[in-house]
């Protein structure tokens, strides 16, 4: 049995360990009010460019001449993976759930006889280099960034966009985990180029009404293409920072927990020995009187 | 009264009624009033001027790499920075 001496040390530590997961329980759920506020206020942008990227695209025929971005190369054989991750580590499984998502993905591409490459955003991704070593193409270092800007959106997409100009890849995949509540993220995986518009929606009343186009439709939208996937990204690093918060939120609430369940335990069991002890001495204490 | 909303990705700038608003258009600036005909238009790194009232002063956001889109509901700038 351990010594009382060391049952309260080790209650002492636990003691502390709760401290610090309820301090980062409470950051969390303070900084997840402000990255699901920052996800809400970039909404607007989005769909907005979604319904005029829709109304664009069902006025042109996609054809060989069209942007590459939305075209794409003709080929399916090069998949570029995106994968968006944190900083930081300690929020549950948010991190692994994107790196498996992903790691998924790209053993069915290879299965497929494809070639895959990654490009990691955030340290937390890197770990796919342990699984595949010689796939890891770039990454982008997001350390020191406190909340996400979309100059930083804007870097990755400028870099993917040149390296696929370049002839890199056929086809990218995003992946990050979509934020549903504190308690639940998905990891998702969806391409990005070649862009895919959905014109089933807003081609109706936008083809009915006589726009001018300023210059034609055709460069409006190569212009628009490189900003949207921008903004995807940009979409995505923002559902990423909520989900990273509420994930770690959770996690540290477990794990707050726990610690509250092991300190009980560990209080029975020191007082069990205390008593123990007391009780081993009385009945020394009297079995020498009875002797005398 | 003409509805104008300007939006970056991180927020929703402005949303009001206006009188009008001098857009800096790729292929010049152009002048937005309340039913405006539809028009798309690409814009070029340059000042936006929002004339509240007809008379009055101006004010003026600088706006980097955007869209102006024009339909019934009013005027939407997509733009990537707005001060």
């Amino acid at each position: 049995m351990a010594s009382l001496k060391a049952l309260k040390i080790r209650i002492g530590s636990v003691k502390s360990t709760q401290k610090i997961t309820k301090a980062m329980k409470m950051v969390a759920a303070a900084k997840l009010r402000r990255a699901q506020e920052a996800a809400v206020a970039g909404r607007p942008y989005a769909e907005r460019l979604e319904r005029v990227m829709a109304s664009l695209a069902a006025r042109i025929t996609v054809s060989a001449s069209s942007p590459k971005l939305l075209a794409g190369t003709g080929k399916d054989d090069r998949h570029l993976l995106i994968v968006a991750t944190s900083e930081r580590g300690l929020a549950g499984a948010f991190n692994s759930n994107i790196v498996r998502a992903a790691k998924r993905k790209a053993e069915a591409l290879i299965a497929e006889g494809k070639q895959v490459h990654f490009f990691v955003v955030g340290k937390k991704g890197r770990v796919l280099k342990r699984f595949f070593p010689t796939l890891i193409a770039g990454d982008h270092d997001m350390s020191g960034i406190k909340s996400v800007a979309f100059a930083d959106a804007q870097k990755v997409a400028d870099e993917v966009v040149r390296r696929y100009e370049a002839g890199e890849f056929d086809v990218a995949h995003l992946f990050y985990a979509r934020f549903q509540s504190a308690l639940v993220q998905e990891p998702v995986g969806r391409q990005i180029i070649p862009v895919a518009i959905d014109t089933s929606a807003e081609a109706a009343p936008a083809s009915s009404a006589a726009v001018e186009y300023e210059p034609d439709e055709e460069s409006i939208l190569a212009d628009l293409l490189p900003r949207n996937i921008a903004i995807q990204i940009f979409g995505a690093l923002l559902e990423n920072a909520a989900s990273e918060q509420g994930s770690r939120m959770t996690a540290m609430d477990n794990a707050t927990r726990n610690a509250g369940d092991m300190i009980n335990r560990l209080t029975i069991q020191y007082n069990r020995t205390r008593q123990a002890a007391i009780t081993t001495e009385l009945v020394e204490i009297i079995s020498g009187a009875e002797a005398l | 009264m003409l509805h104008f909303e300007l939006v970056t990705p991180e927020h929703l700038v402005r949303s009001e009624d206006v009188y009008m608003v001098v857009v800096p258009g790729s292929e010049g600036d152009f002048g937005v009033l309340a039913h405006h005909a539809p028009l798309m238009s690409t814009i070029r790194d340059g000042n936006l001027v929002i004339h509240r009232e007809e008379k009055g002063t101006p004010e003026t956001i600088r706006i980097e790499g955007g869209f102006a889109e024009v339909n019934e509901r009013g005027l939407t700038i997509l733009a990537e920075r707005a001060e």
